[in-house]
This record gives C-alpha cells, sequence and structure tokens, in this order.
C-alpha cells in the first residue's frame, strides 16, 4: 500500500524531472535518440529486445546471450571496470560486431549516422547513463615484445593465477571454467586464448592489455589493474602478459587461412608416425578446418564447443595417416562438468527436444564418399543420405573407440562388417584432443569404402560434438566439404629423362668439336706441303 | 491520506501481532532504504539504543557441503570438511542477518558517511565476516587473507556492477556503492560457493546480528522505527520498535525455515 503511494508520488517526480531534463538538453540528443528508435527496432531489437532486456525473440537460441542494456553493463570497454562506456566504446562494438558471438559488425549494413543515434537510443534503456562520459583508462604505450616478454608474460600468468579458469595452455580448461557464469547466470566459457581471432575485444597487444585494464564486465574477467596499483607486479609486466596471450595463437592477427585441401605429404616406407605426439608429426604442415554448430537437422546445437579442427596428413605409398587437433575443455564423461550441462539445459530453449541429462562422450567423425569413381557426385555433407551414403569413422572418447562404417544421415551408424583395418591413437591433455588414425590405401574389402589414390582430391568432411555440452551424434559442429590430396610418389624417370638428355646434348658437341678439329688440323698440312 | 491509511495499518498489524514481528510481504528494495536520500537537513543522532535477537524457530536446512579439492589452501582452513554457512543457528539464534531502520527517520534527513572502511576478508575461499552493513559512500575494504587468487565480482541493481581481480594478500581492495541498496551481493568466479553481502543504507543505523543472534542499532533519536532484518535464504521481517531518549529498547525478531 504504501509502496503504491510511493510509486504514485516518484512517477509524478520523474515526470516532472524529465521534463526538467527534457528542457534542458540539446534539441540534437532527443531527436538522435528519437532518430534510433526505428533503426534499433529493425535491426537490433530481433535479438536485445524492444526494451533493450536482451530479450528478444532469437534470445533463446543464442550463446552467449544478446547484451542486456538495462544494467549498461558492457564487456568492451576502454574505461574502468564499473564505468559506463564511452561512445567511441559502443561505437567499435557496433560497427565491429564481437567475434565468436552472434553479434555481426554493422560497419557497411547500416550508415555511420545510424549508428550514431542507435548509441544514443540504446542509452536510454538504462538509468545509468547520465551526466559526463567517463574517462578512459590511460593505457600507456606498448613496451614492445622483444627479448623475454614472451617469458616474462608467462610468469605473470602463472603468478596472476590466470590458469584457474584459462587453463595451463590458456584453452579455457581450467578448474574454476566449469563453473563460471556470466551476470545474467547464463554459462560462459573461459575465453581459449589460443584462439586470438574469437577475442571479443580484438587480438592486437592493446586490445589484449586494455582488456587486463578493464576487465570484461559483465563476464567473470576481472581488472588486473589492481595488482598493478598495489606494487604486485609492474605496468610492464603487465604489459607482457599481453604479448604473452597473444602469442599463444598461430597466427596472432588474424585467424588461421582456411585451405579447401589438406595435402598429405609422402614420407619413406613404413615412416609413418606412430601415435599424435610422436615428434614426426611437428614438421608436418598443419591444415585448419572451421567448424559451425549444426543447425540444419533436429535436434540442433546452437552453442557447440569445437569451433574447428586442425589436420595433418600424411602417406607411405600404401597407408595413410591423419592427425586431428581440436580444442575442448573437457574429456567427456567428467562429473564435473555435470553443473555445466545442468546449466545448458536448463538455460536453451528446449525447440527440439531435450538436450541429454547425461553427459556422453565426445565425438569426432571424418566422412568420405564410399566411391571416388569418375563422375561420382559428393554424398550429403550432413552424414549422407540413404540413397548415397557416406564412409565415415567415427571416433567416440568413452570407451575410446574409432569404428568405419556407413552413414545414410547425421545421427546413423551402421558399423562396416569386417573392418578392422583403421587403427587410432587419442590423447587428451590440456584442453585439446589430438587423434591419429591410420588406414591403407587399398582397404580389402572396396565395397563402401574408397580407395585413397595419389594424385587427385579426395574429399573430406568433419563432425565433431562435446558430451560435457550435452552435444552428441547429431547435435555438435560440423564442416562443409573440403578435400585431402596424397602426394604423388615421384618415380626414378622423372630425374634420368633431363640428365640423358643433357649427357646426349652434351657428347653430340663433342663429336661435332672434334670432327671440325681434326678438317682444320688436315686442311692447314695440306697448304703447308703446297708451299 | 494514503499514509495515514497505512500507519493505522501498521498499527493494526502491529497489534495483531502482539507488537513484535510482521513478515514483510514485499521484498526489500534499495528504494525503500534509500528513503532519506532525498536532500535536505542534517540527520540528527541520538542517545537511543535498539538491541535485539534474531530468533530461529524449527529445525535449521543443513548447510551445502563445498568442494574445495582444487584449492588445498583453503580446504586446509576447514577441518572436517567444508560446509557453505548458508543459515548459522546456534541456540536457536540466528547469525549473519542484516538489521536496518527502514522507516521512521525524519523525512529527508541526510547523514554523513563515515570514512572508515567496514573490512571483509576473504579466509578459508569464504567472505568473512559473509554479511556486512555500510552507509551510502563509505569505503568497504576487501581483503585475501587467502594469499591465492580471487575476484571479487558484484552485480547489484542500484549501484554499478564491477569485478576486480586480487591476485594475492598484498591487493587489497576498496570499494564504495553510492546508492542505498538491499542487499549488495559479493561473490568469487574463481570459486563459484563464496556470496558475501554488503547492506548499503543512507543511514548509519544498521547491524549484523551475531552468532549469538544479537544486535545493537545505537545512537539512534527517539522515535517509532519500523526496522527490518534480512536473511540470504530466509528472507525478511519486521518490527516496529519505540525508542526512548535515553535509553534502549530491545527486540526480538523470529525467522522460519523458508517455505
Amino acid at each position: 500500500m504504501i509502496e503504491a503511494g510511493r510509486s504514485r508520488v516518484s512517477r509524478v517526480q520523474l515526470t516532472i524531472a524529465l521534463a526538467t531534463c527534457l528542457a534542458a538538453v540539446p534539441g540534437a540528443v532527443l531527436s538522435q535518440e528519437h532518430a534510433g528508435k526505428p533503426v534499433y527496432d529493425k535491426w537490433c531489437a530481433g535479438c536485445h529486445g524492444a526494451t533493450g532486456a536482451g530479450d528478444g525473440a532469437a534470445a533463446a537460441f543464442m550463446l552467449p546471450p544478446p547484451r542486456d542494456f538495462t544494467r549498461a553493463s558492457y564487456q568492451i570497454r576502454t574505461t574502468a571496470t564499473g564505468q559506463l562506456p564511452t561512445d567511441e566504446d559502443l561505437r567499435r562494438v557496433i560497427d565491429e560486431g564481437m567475434p565468436g558471438t552472434a553479434m555481426p559488425g554493422w560497419r557497411g549494413r547500416i550508415t555511420s549516422r545510424e549508428r550514431d543515434d542507435v548509441i544514443a537510443y540504446l542509452k536510454t534503456f538504462s538509468r545509468f547513463f547520465s551526466g559526463d562520459a567517463p574517462p578512459p583508462v590511460d593505457i600507456g604505450r606498448a613496451p614492445g615484445g622483444g627479448g623475454d616478454a614472451v617469458e616474462s608474460g608467462r610468469q605473470v600468468y602463472e603468478q596472476m593465477e590466470c590458469w584457474k579458469c584459462h587453463g595451463q595452455q590458456g584453452r579455457g580448461d581450467g578448474a574454476s571454467a566449469p563453473t563460471l557464469a556470466d551476470d545474467w547466470d547464463a554459462p560462459i566459457r573461459a575465453a581459449d586464448l589460443s584462439e586470438s581471432w574469437h577475442f571479443n575485444g580484438g587480438s592486437t597487444v592493446e586490445q589484449i592489455y586494455t582488456r587486463l585494464r578493464t576487465g570484461l564486465d559483465g563476464t567473470p574477467m576481472p581488472t588486473f589493474s589492481d595488482a598493478v596499483d598495489a606494487g604486485l607486479i609492474t605496468d610492464e609486466q603487465l604489459w607482457h602478459l599481453a604479448y604473452y596471450v597473444r602469442s599463444l595463437s598461430p597466427s596472432p592477427d588474424r585467424a588461421p587461412a582456411v585451405r579447401e585441401v589438406v595435402r598429405a605429404a609422402r614420407v619413406d616406407d613404413g615412416a609413418l608416425p606412430s601415435q599424435p605426439a610422436d615428434s614426426a608429426w611437428l614438421n608436418v604442415e598443419a591444415f585448419y578446418i572451421p567448424l559451425v554448430g549444426q543447425i540444419i537437422l533436429k535436434p540442433r546445437a546452437f552453442a557447440p564447443t569445437v569451433d574447428g579442427v586442425w589436420v595433418k596428413a600424411v602417406h607411405d605409398g600404401t597407408r595413410l595417416a591423419v592427425r586431428l587437433a581440436w580444442h575442448d575443455p573437457s574429456r567427456s564423461p567428467d562429473p564435473v562438468w555435470d553443473e555445466w550441462l545442468g546449466r545448458m539445459r536448463g538455460l536453451l530453449t528446449d525447440v527440439d527436444g531435450a538436450m541429454p541429462s547425461q553427459q556422453g562422450p565426445d565425438y569426432l567423425v571424418v566422412q568420405f564418399p564410399t566411391s571416388l569413381d569418375e563422375g561420382a557426385e559428393r554424398p550429403f555433407f550432413l552424414g549422407g543420405s540413404t540413397r548415397r551414403p557416406a564412409y565415415a569413422w567415427r571416433w567416440t572418447s568413452d570407451p575410446d573407440r574409432l569404428e568405419e562404417g556407413a552413414l545414410t544421415g547425421l545421427g546413423s551408424w551402421a558399423p562396416r562388417a569386417g573392418a578392422g583395418e583403421v587403427s587410432h591413437v587419442a590423447a587428451f591433455a590440456d584442453g585439446e584432443w589430438a587423434l591419429q588414425i591410420v588406414r591403407p590405401l587399398v582397404p580389402a574389402d572396396t565395397a563402401g569404402a574408397p580407395t585413397f589414390v595419389a594424385g587427385r582430391a579426395i574429399p573430406m568432411a568433419f563432425y565433431a560434438a562435446d558430451g560435457s555440452n550435452g552435444e552428441d551424434a547429431m547435435r555438435g559442429s560440423v564442416s562443409a566439404w573440403y578435400a585431402i590430396y596424397l602426394d604423388v610418389p615421384v618415380s626414378g624417370g622423372v630425374y634420368l629423362a633431363p640428365l640423358s638428355t643433357m649427357l646426349l646434348t652434351a657428347g653430340l658437341g663433342l663429336v661435332l668439336v672434334r670432327q671440325a678439329q681434326r678438317r682444320d688440323r688436315g686442311s692447314a698440312r695440306s697448304t703447308s706441303e703446297e708451299s | 491520506m494514503t499514509r495515514a491509511v497505512l500507519i493505522m495499518g501498521v498499527s493494526l498489524a502491529a497489534l495483531a501481532c502482539g507488537g513484535s514481528d510482521t513478515e514483510s510481504d514485499q521484498s526489500s528494495t534499495g528504494g525503500a532504504a534509500g528513503s532519506a536520500t532525498a536532500t535536505g537537513s542534517p540527520g540528527a543522532m541520538g542517545n537511543g539504543t535498539i538491541t535485539g535477537t534474531i530468533r530461529f524457530t524449527g529445525t535449521p536446512p543443513a548447510n551445502p557441503a563445498i568442494d574445495m579439492q582444487d584449492e588445498e589452501t583453503c580446504a586446509a582452513k576447514h577441518a572436517g570438511g567444508a560446509t557453505d554457512p548458508q543459515v548459522v543457528v546456534n541456540d536457536g539464534n540466528l547469525a549473519n542477518a542484516f538489521v536496518y531502520v527502514r522507516e521512521g527517520l525524519p523525512s529527508g534527513a541526510t547523514y554523513t558517511a563515515p570514512s572508515t572502511p567496514v573490512v571483509i576478508d576473504q579466509d578459508g575461499c569464504l567472505y568473512t565476516p559473509r554479511v556486512i552493513g555500510v552507509m551510502a559512500g563509505q569505503p568497504v575494504e576487501i581483503r585475501n587473507s587467502d594469499n591465492l587468487l580471487h575476484n571479487v565480482k558484484s552485480t547489484p541493481q542500484e549501484n554499478r556492477s564491477f569485478n576486480r581481480s586480487q591476485p594475492t594478500s598484498a591487493v587489497v581492495l576498496t570499494q564504495t556503492f553510492t546508492s542505498p541498496e538491499i542487499m549488495v551481493p559479493l561473490e568469487c568466479n574463481v570459486h563459484s560457493w563464496m556470496k558475501g553481502f554488503v547492506g548499503v543504507t543512507a543511514h548509519p543505523f544498521h547491524a549484523v546480528s551475531g552468532e549469538d543472534g544479537t544486535f545493537t542499532i545505537g545512537s539512534l533519536p527517539p522515535g517509532t522505527y519500523t526496522i527490518e532484518a534480512w536473511h540470504e535464504a530466509l528472507g525478511t521481517r519486521t518490527a516496529t520498535v519505540t525508542v526512548p531518549a535515553d535509553g534502549s529498547v530491545s527486540t526480538e525478531i523470529t525467522f522460519a525455515p523458508a517455505a
């Protein structure tokens, strides 16, 4: 009762206050907010909701969820933790999007003016936006990453205990990782620091340093400014930490190049690596295959764990060895991830049937066409079809088993009779699976299994699932068709032909020169006799 | 008019309940605690005191065990295994209830926040004390006796959220909350079980019940006040007390197991 009375009073007060504000602010700002509304309603509200509460129609399918603007809590800022972002901070996210989330960049989609208007409008969703914009944190200048900067940064990583969430190798597999939640209680991953192309705030050393300085509000990632202010580490050491983080990614400033064809180099007979940690793999070129959530066939995976597979391959003329490596913070099933799965089940809307309540194994499936005959079409990339099945290797983590079989659509599986030609070794460490698979180039039974011939591109596609994340044989990550190319063995004739040609030419030349010299000498002798 | 009816209502309710506590039917918000933030004259202090005991009837719920195996330093501080002390009852007395004056202070009275910080520590991967009270603008000093990585994150409603790391005991954090709020939560993401609570009021009239359930709110001017007791797992209870000019009034507020 008293609350009702109060709220009536406060509403009157609010109206008066609002009227006063309206009278005081420049007309330009008002019109900007006004102009921002239709832009927001058209382009943003579908995810972020009409009132900016992050509850748009599409939000139920998103993890991380769309930002709730009502608390004015933003991850990517240049201001201290707890501070509002600057307009430039908001503008950057709108322009460039948030890598690794559903938020696209809007530069080029809507005009610069519209983007400014939207910023003015989304600030109206929170009462925290008032007064002057806070000053950005002064980040000074990067000291340079030469010398022992990276090693020094590694020590800071240890000292600051970054590994508790991000893991020893930075793959987001620390002990606290399964328990992490954002400010809205949604499960959130500790960032995989070895995939800088997914960093929300950008991957330059300055951007990484700024995140260390400001934290990512709304997430479990705190600011580390206090450690510098307290003299625990120097500002330079915090920069070193940024250089170290940057060094964890294969190509720090960009996503790995995606190439259509994986090359399997020819090695000496019998020189195939014996297991994924074999040093023979170190000099083999790695190919990155991006994977995305399977959202075509139901049940779909809107927030899968695995986002890419690194592929290496070699052959020795009789067998093909493939090494697959992918990041997954959990070796499924693992009881410490039960809580994570429970929270995932609670969060993601049950649109395609409930997510498994128990953790299944991790999956990795490599599929090929059943035959490489000329003119044969590739099967449907999602596990083929009844009419055109796919030949596949299907590996599961628990039990650790690799099977050879046929797919007639994703989720189906028919083990191949008499199989046993395919061997594998799987290893899990620090948030990464490494799996080596070996198969003879020519299978004993060629019905339903391709013969791997050298010298041509053989279609190949991938599927991965993380059992701890509620994924299974259907809910997981998929790639499009790629290909593998086995290097053609180089025959001796290739070298012999030019060599013999050279020798023949030289020999003929020699003969000609000799004959010419003999003729010269003969004519000189007859001339002297005549004189 | 509304107010007159309301006061009558409260009085009737108080009579019906024998003049002791009444169960609050509304969730606490900073708005209620913030009723004294409007600009006005400096609020008077007095010599009155409320002393009281927070009681708990029935069987207290069992506190959940905490798995600290990944944090040996903390686990070692809990002989016999760690539990999360969500409900602490000793002989029917309830600890860790935040008690504050919700209504009854002069309208528009303002109070100066002390510059002395209120200290909250992290010890054995638990907040110690678990519940503290401060005035808006008064510093909170957050310590780390564990000397291992904690982060201190808060997602309040009335105040700005923040998230600060505290890798060792050498880093002492000071945080102030600008707006009254019942309650500001604290959490650590490295140790997901860690929860702390800060009651932020616009005036200095607040206390936290001790292990024996008792609390004291002093320096009050004479008057009739509605005090509210907040507990993280059990909700809120209110009581109406009349404080004499130079003396104390005692009260008892009783919680029961959450429904």
